[in-house]
């Protein structure tokens, strides 16, 4: 799936026009942790996010993402906006919830990005 | 399409092999095969005219090879049709209106040899043979063109990868051991800035010619790193990250508050972070982890009230080494 597809998708609304709207995803991963996303996320996911802080486009470089989508039609600040410009990392704001939005991906054929993680969750000292 | 290289001087001077250009040199690079058209499609002299001048029409194209056997006998050019259409002959087998004497090239030649003949004769098309003389193709000068543009578009393009990558820094400057230091001073509580420092960094590896996959995960490492000195420092820090081309040295210092509890501070989920760090999507207790898997070792030494030590390796092996300079002697220490 390309950005462009991905728009229709998710109904979004691309923030800096000047994407390429042919860079392909190759699937889904949804954090509010930045930490989570890099933990996790393999390259060349699209990354739904309720975060709008300029940290998002940084994590997004630095793991790879192909695209970002805002969820709940979140805006965010200039300075977001123009960092994804300068990185050249979509930026999509689009109406649905994360709950939606990760079902349509998924029924749509993106599959989750998300590395499973390693340890036994919740083990001994967790608690 | 007139060379200067069919100038009529045998001999050239060290002044005229100055003047040579790109394109005279291409022209004598490029093989004919590499810029012929291979898809030609042939007409069999028992073919009628009205059947060839369908042929052109379909095919868009005004001029094809006759061939018998496998063998070239002849070429059918517009001006063969113009002559047939006159005497209103379309019946007639194409034998009969084709020019017999084919000019050809060898496909082996250098595309010179065809720019020669198209300034000495007055043909559209060459037909192309191999050494067995079987028919490989025509070529145009339409074909010499595109193929010369092609071949400067990618000299262009390699020139502009090997100006744009740094990768030949370790390979020019030469020393016992070659590295490149950068230094970036990272400020508390500068969230709208944060990052730019790990950003440069990611960017400067992939200039060294570093792997998406090892460019990543320095990128990762030292962002959370730059983040940890955002948030959790009383005055920011100092980040420095060393490049070797056999390893990927990060550190970041600074003076406080210090991490009361080391082994605590790097179990996955611990976090002292506040309401409004985690607010900004931050604080998740899992920098450290993230980094630890990142990288080769890491060692975190600190001193409440004094401040903090964190250090990071990456070690390359030779084949995701960073530069052109990898050598496993470098591992002893100068």
């Amino acid at each position: 799936m390309n950005v462009k597809s991905l728009l229709e998708l998710v109904e979004g609304n691309l923030i800096n026009p000047d994407s390429n709207l042919e860079r392909e995803i190759k699937g889904g991963f949804g954090a509010d942790l930045m930490s989570d996303v890099l933990a996790s996320i393999q390259p060349e996911a699209v990354l739904l996010t309720g975060l709008c802080n300029p940290q998002v486009v940084r994590t997004a470089q630095m793991a790879d993402v192909a695209a970002i989508v805002l969820v709940r039609g979140k805006c965010p600040p200039q300075e977001t906006i123009d960092l994804a410009l300068q990185e050249q990392i979509p930026l999509i704001s689009s109406p649905l919830g994360m709950y939606e939005l990760s079902g349509r991906l998924y029924r749509a054929g993106l599959p989750s990005l998300e590395g499973r993680i390693t340890e036994q969750p919740c083990a001994n000292d967790c608690v | 399409m007139v060379l200067p290289s069919v100038r009529k001087s045998i001999i050239v001077d060290d002044n005229a092999a100055e003047d040579i250009s790109r394109v005279e040199e291409l022209s004598y690079e490029l093989k004919i095969a590499e810029v012929m058209t291979r898809d030609v499609l042939f007409i069999s002299p028992e073919m009628s005219m009205r059947e060839v001048i369908e042929l052109f029409r379909k095919g868009h194209i005004s001029g094809a090879p006759v061939v018998q056997d496998d063998m070239l006998v002849g070429i059918i050019s517009m001006e063969d049709l113009i002559r047939c259409l006159i005497n209103s002959d379309q019946d007639s087998k194409a034998a009969n209106y084709m020019t017999p004497n084919v000019i050809t090239v060898n496909a082996r030649d250098p595309i010179v040899e065809a720019v020669k003949l198209f300034v000495n004769v007055k043909v559209g098309r060459l037909v192309v043979l191999n050494d067995e003389k079987k028919v490989q193709g025509i070529i145009t000068k339409g074909d010499i063109t595109r193929g010369l543009l092609n071949a400067l578009q990618t000299d262009y393009k390699q020139e502009e990868i090997r100006r744009y990558r740094a990768s030949h820094l370790f390979e020019d400057i030469e020393s016992d051991r070659t590295s490149l230091i950068l230094r970036y001073n990272i400020k508390a509580r500068d969230f709208t800035h944060g990052g730019a420092a790990s950003s440069n960094i990611k960017r400067a590896l992939v200039r060294l010619g570093a792997s998406p996959q090892l460019a990543r995960r320095v990128g990762i490492a030292v962002y959370e790193a730059e983040i940890n000195l955002i948030i959790h420092t009383n005055n920011g820090g100092y980040l420095r990250v060393e490049i070797e081309p056999h390893r990927i040295s990060l550190e970041t210092t600074d003076d406080g508050p210090g991490i009361p509890d080391v082994t605590q501070a790097l179990k996955p989920g611990y976090s002292t972070a506040t309401e409004e760090i985690r607010e900004l999507g931050f604080g998740a207790g899992m920098g450290l982890t993230n980094m630890s898997r990142c990288v080769d070792t890491l060692v975190l030494e600190s001193e409440p009230g004094k401040g903090t030590h964190l250090k990071m390796r990456i070690f390359l092996n030779k084949e995701e080494s960073v530069g052109e300079g990898w050598s496993a002697s470098a591992d002893k220490e100068l």
